[in-house]
């Protein structure tokens, strides 16, 4: 007598909701730079760049935030990433220090294209430091993190993105620079 | 050695009584060789015939007594000095003397225990032989012959699925089923894994199984893994809400019955390892030890069993006993 078969047929799964499977991913985020404007006069003119997040990334205190930074801000956004965050930071455009040289024939960093070129690179800076799947986070991969029940609390987590300073440059009115660095948690 | 044979020298062989019928099981040696081997099980008798051939027929061979051992033993790889016999039967065949031509012995070990598998391991070997030997002043004239053993079980009695929901706060949740705790060595093992949450990118899941053995007590005790078997079970990124279907056939793979702590000497255990990885290379796991063990070819399974398979919910049926029942008494 033959051995008999093993059953082999699925186990039973509840249908998967049409929401669930046709809704936004729970790892949403959007980001732009847009909308470059020069303000001032002469020698005190300056270019912002408005940031527009859209999420829904519990971590996110705003869900849609829109907010006006010029490239000093980015600069020091880059400063406190670098010394906090244990992650390898993108770079940003170059500074453009021949542009503001004088006696040039254009605009030097008022010049349409390249406000045009630095606002692509500050997106894409953005995007990197946001994006999860970037080339320049290195330090992330190679780590293995155990699955544990949810008694059981785990330290850390493997998706960062929770620095103060990047909140408060992405979704709050102003940059304060004298703000005290620290780890966003969530309640 | 008999180059320099002043006196008698002589050949020894075992031969098994049933050899003609006995069945023969492969088992790897240390070197990775695959041999065949005669199969025992525990509680069968051993019996035979020994074969002393002298090399020069007309010669006396002087001897302090022929014996036949039956021994199982434990051997630790980085302590081969040390061989722990836990099974240690003997048989006088002749008392010293002398034999004056070829003679044949008989011997039987009757109804022996062979309390445990067979095993060689990356550190540890326990293996069973029969030893004939012809003892003599200078040099004893020895012959062993290995066999392999087996140890059976029938279906237990419980055998409850494997149930959890893990994962990492905000992060990732996960709840994994496997319908079984303990799987024999052709079952197959059929699972799934459901979505709850997802925020990381991932890209692909898969079950590894992995082989532990463990030698040593104490603070001195060293665990050898061994990954057996690396399956995907999925390729691309899940979403909230999605079930991916695990179905992996033990057959294919080279396993051996779990063994705990055999002779207070070594184990050998058996775990799946669930794999995530995401696209930055980060791997997620969740390890559970699963219970293995070997089935008899001929086993009649209890109606308690075949219950306990019907109870389980799977995809398009009633979860009435009688429609499993009628899917395996086919044959």
């Amino acid at each position: 007598m033959a051995d008999t078969i093993a059953d082999t047929r699925r186990l039973f799964s509840k249908p998967q909701n049409l929401n669930d499977a046709y809704g936004p991913p729970s790892n949403f985020l959007e980001i732009d730079v847009s909308n470059p404007e020069t303000v001032g006069v002469g020698r005190t003119r300056f270019t912002t760049y408005e940031i527009r997040l859209k999420t829904n990334l519990p971590i996110f205190k705003l869900k849609e935030s829109r907010v006006r930074r010029r490239y000093s801000d980015f600069q020091w956004l880059r400063g406190e990433l670098e010394r906090d965050s244990k992650v390898v930071v993108p770079p940003l455009p170059g500074k453009a220090l021949s542009r503001q040289l004088p006696f040039r024939g254009d605009d030097g960093i008022f010049d349409d294209s390249f406000i045009e070129e630095r606002r692509a690179g500050l997106e894409q800076f953005l995007n990197k430091i946001l994006s999860s799947s970037s080339n320049s986070l290195p330090p992330a991969s190679d780590v293995t993190w155990g699955l544990y029940e949810f008694k059981d609390r785990v330290a850390g987590h493997p998706l960062a993105q929770n620095e103060r300073c990047l909140h408060m440059f992405l979704q709050d009115e102003s940059v304060d620079k004298t703000y005290t660095p620290s780890k966003i948690r969530q309640a | 050695m008999s180059f320099f044979s002043f006196g008698q020298s002589a050949e020894i062989d075992v031969v098994l009584t049933d050899a003609e019928t006995r069945k023969k099981a492969e088992h790897k040696t240390e070197d990775g060789k695959k041999d065949k081997y005669f199969l025992f099980y525990d509680g069968e008798t051993v019996a035979g015939k020994v074969n002393v051939t002298l090399k020069n027929p007309g010669k006396r061979l002087e001897h302090q007594g022929i014996k036949i051992e039956f021994v199982g033993q434990i051997e630790l790889y980085y302590d081969r000095g040390n061989h722990h016999e836990f099974v240690s039967l003997v048989k006088d065949l002749a008392r010293p003397g002398e034999l004056t031509q070829s003679q044949t012995f008989d011997f039987e070990f009757t109804h022996v225990e062979k309390p445990y598998e067979s095993y060689t391991g990356q550190n540890v070997k326990l293996r069973y032989f029969l030893r004939a030997t012809v003892s003599r002043r200078l040099n004893d004239i020895s012959k062993e012959m290995d066999i392999v053993v087996h140890t059976l079980s029938t279906y237990p009695e419980l055998n409850s699925s494997i149930k959890m929901e893990v994962g990492i706060e905000d992060c990732l949740h996960i709840e994994f089923e496997y319908n079984k705790s303990k799987y024999h060595l052709k079952d197959v093992i059929v699972g799934k894994i459901y979505f709850l949450l997802v925020r990381i990118k991932i890209k692909h899941m898969e079950i590894d199984i992995i082989k532990r053995e463990t030698t040593g007590t104490g603070p001195s005790v060293y665990h050898e893994n061994d990954t057996i078997a690396k399956y995907e079970i999925m390729d691309g990124a899940p979403v909230r809400g999605e079930s991916i279907p695990i179905r992996l056939f033990l057959a294919g793979y080279e396993m051996t019955p779990t063994m705990r702590d055999i002779n207070k000497k070594f184990s050998v255990r058996y775990y799946l390892n669930l794999v995530l990885i995401d696209e930055e290379e980060r791997r997620y796991f969740k390890q559970q030890e699963i219970t293995l063990w070997r089935k008899g070819d001929v086993v009649r399974k209890s109606m308690s069993s075949q219950a306990t398979i019907g109870a389980q919910r799977f995809e398009g049926s009633k979860s009435s006993v009688s429609s499993v029942l009628d899917l395996k008494c086919r044959a």
